[in-house]
């Protein structure tokens, strides 16, 4: 792969992990946003195939395909299936409106840049350059899961801090050592698993209702 | 070989949960996992007092002094909180809240819970640390739902997404350490691992700019599972609806086994930043946790989240301890979380008792416990004595020797502080046990007994705390060992 083609690959892909990020604010249908989702997790296993390509690394490959298999495939195909028990699905009244949070996240996508700055100075590359855009990821999830109330969107904000972490890791260090991103990969299908099992258990009025009602359990 | 069989008995045990359906004597081979556990921890700390630590499996799992002390604090913890465990089921199936099938489901819960515990403190890899630390995160969660109610079910739901943001920034920081190794060399990549002894042994040359956002990100992340202010907010909620062995353990050693993780990156920082950052930011997060701990506990009206909150304001002091940072300090915060881990299981099991027989977690609906039951009455008095610090029990002389280091590090005024904090705390504890233990008794009916399976681990727990507080002796060694792994 030549450098052009490297770079222009890997700006695209990354691109892709943030843009899909900010639709997720932007779309309130929560099947459209779980195709999002499914968008993100396979643009982020390109990141990581791609950068393997690159540099000629097996374990970051392997570490990519882990990724497309549970990151695009199997957590979006689970949150459809909570998305299906609850019909009203729709994230109604978020705290934060449709396009203040679009502008918020002009902001957050700013502010990574200036937090990054000092980190990506130690190794300048094609890749730490982008940086900021998992660290952007990290913050829209961060947004997403403050300001939504229904608990779908609140999973999916969860996801997006992962992913935009997982973008990081990659760029950042060409991947953590495979046991650990074996074991960060499982966890979070487990976690959606284990948050697929309190919806479905969660009694009917609690899941309907928004998860901001919760006020069972207080001081 | 010492290493392995400690992670194995307890995880061969769990597979024997699972496969057998529920019966009284998985629960006593529970027991006996967490004993053996227990004996192991006191054979490694043997085998690595003061000699070079013992590694297993190529290098996977290492035990040095202080991984061989977490081991026995997760022994005796677990073993006070498995001996109640069939004693617990039981009473839920009885009230038929639990059938044997969740039974079966909790009882492989805990025994995983308690294995990935041993495994985040034998990890030789900070990555390794994290994945099972994470991984407690997952069992618990189905043992805090386990009654199936809509509350319990509310708290694991709080518990998961708080402590999956948390231990998300904990990995941020982990990748970051990771990142920081890499290039210690400059223009060159150096050969990473995040294995331990090679981070320590390159810590002087990590990236400064790199560990202070990789420092900040892992103190707000495994803060979340320590229960430090800002992300707290799950602790009382998890723990006041847990049944009361899972309780125990979250709040007796679980707390602290993520705490012993901020440790280590505590040495690895020290090293790279100096002392003054790492310390400041303990600070900040230890007497947060104690304001928040005092505020929360004038007014409580749960005897459950009173013994949580005051887990918060426990873990506030380890921060501070950890602050100070000169071996005495972190010799005291280790005998600290020991303390803390036998005292606040001894409390939790016991308050699972009284909310059995009083049918309700309110302060104000039990009263004259110790007339009514003075056995039971008498354990949560002299456990609560213990939490308050009163000597001849070891919190005293922990709590004494933290603000003694403090001192000695010049950090008086964060002593200053944290005493009124203190007094706040004992005025609302001792207030609230005075309610439930003396006031009048609800019913004239006579004292009832309390069953000797029951009284009997938790008097053995207090005696325990009540020895080492008195005769440091069998610990002093090992304390101060365990705690230059961390301090140079």
């Amino acid at each position: 792969m030549n450098a052009a083609t490297y770079t222009g690959a890997l700006e695209l892909a990354a691109g892709a992990v943030l843009v899909s990020a900010v639709m997720t604010l932007w779309r309130r249908q929560v099947r459209t946003i779980v195709t999002m989702l499914s968008l993100q997790g396979i643009s982020l296993a390109a990141v990581a195939l791609i950068l393997a390509a690159h540099e000629h690394d097996g374990a970051l490959a392997l570490t990519g395909l882990l990724v497309l298999i549970v990151k695009g495939v199997i957590v979006p195909g689970l949150l459809r299936r909570i998305a299906r028990l609850d019909p009203r699905s729709r994230e109604t009244t978020p705290l934060v409106n449709v396009p203040a949070s679009l502008v918020f996240a002009a902001v957050l996508i700013v502010l990574s840049y200036v937090v990054s700055a000092r980190v990506t100075s130690v190794a300048p590359s094609v890749a730490t350059r982008m940086v900021p855009i998992g660290v952007a990821t990290v913050l829209v999830g961060y947004f997403m899961l403050v300001t939504r109330r229904r608990a779908v969107s609140k999973v999916v904000g969860l996801i997006l801090v992962d992913n935009g972490i997982a973008l990081v890791t990659f760029l950042l260090t060409s991947g953590v050592p495979l046991i650990v991103e074996l074991g960060s990969s499982l966890d979070v299908l487990l976690v959606v698993v284990v948050l697929q099992f309190l919806v479905i258990n969660m009694g009917e009025q609690l899941r309907r209702s928004e998860l901001d009602q919760m006020k069972e359990l207080h001081d | 070989m010492l290493c392995e069989i400690t992670l194995v008995v307890p995880l061969l045990v769990g597979m024997l949960a699972a496969a057998c359906p529920w019966h009284r004597w998985i629960g006593w081979t529970m027991a006996g996992s967490s004993a053996t556990v227990l004996a192991l921890g006191v054979a490694l700390c043997l085998r690595t007092a003061s000699k070079a630590p013992i590694t297993a499996l190529h290098g996977f799992l290492r035990a040095d002094s202080l991984s061989s002390f977490m081991v026995v604090v997760i022994g005796v913890v677990s073993l006070l909180a498995t001996l109640q465990t069939p004693r617990t089921m039981r009473q839920e199936m009885e009230a038929g809240i639990t059938t044997r099938r969740y039974a079966g489901h909790y009882a492989t819960l805990m025994q995983a819970f308690i294995t990935c515990m041993l495994l985040a403190v034998l990890a030789a890899n900070l990555g390794v640390l994290w994945v099972s630390i994470e991984a407690t995160t997952i069992a618990t969660t189905f043992l805090v739902s386990h009654r199936r109610t809509d509350r319990s079910l509310e708290a694991s739901w709080k518990y998961l997404m708080l402590c999956s943001v948390g231990i998300a920034l904990a990995f941020f920081g982990t990748v970051l350490v990771y990142f920081a190794e890499l290039h210690v060399g400059g223009g060159h990549l150096q050969s990473a691992s995040l294995d331990w002894t090679s981070v320590m042994a390159s810590a002087h040359h990590l990236n400064p700019d790199v560990m202070r956002l990789a420092l900040a990100l892992l103190i707000l992340g495994y803060g979340t599972k320590v229960g430090l202010v800002p992300m707290h907010s799950w602790l009382p909620d998890a723990h006041s609806q847990a049944p009361a062995p899972v309780s125990a353990l979250m709040s007796g050693v679980l707390l602290s086994v993520a705490f012993y993780a901020l440790l280590r990156f505590k040495a690895i920082a020290d090293a790279a930043l100096g002392p003054a950052f790492p310390r400041e930011l303990f600070i900040v997060v230890g007497l947060a946790s104690l304001v928040l701990a005092a505020t929360m506990l004038i007014a409580q009206r749960d005897y459950k989240r009173m013994l949580a909150y005051s887990s918060i304001e426990h873990m506030g002091l380890l921060a501070l301890g950890a602050a100070a940072g000169s071996p005495l300090a972190i010799a005291a915060v280790l005998l600290h979380i020991l303390g803390h881990g036998v005292t606040k299981s001894v409390l939790f099991l016991s308050s699972g008792e009284i909310h059995h027989a009083a049918g309700t977690t309110e302060i104000a609906k039990v009263s004259g416990l110790l007339s009514r039951q003075p056995v039971l009455g008498g354990v949560f008095g002299f456990g609560l004595l213990a939490l308050l610090g009163f000597p001849p029990f070891s919190l005293f002389v922990s709590e004494f020797t933290m603000a003694r280091a403090e001192v000695d590090s010049g950090l008086w005024w964060v002593v200053a502080l944290s005493l009124v904090c203190l007094a706040v705390i004992f005025g609302a504890i001792a207030m609230h046990g005075r309610q439930m233990l003396l006031g009048d008794a609800v019913t004239t009916n006579g004292p009832t007994a309390t069953v000797r399976s029951v009284a009997l681990p938790l008097i053995t727990g207090l005696v325990f705390c009540a020895v080492i507080g008195i005769s440091a002796w069998p610990l002093q060694s090992l304390l101060h060992d365990a705690a230059r792994v961390v301090v140079r």
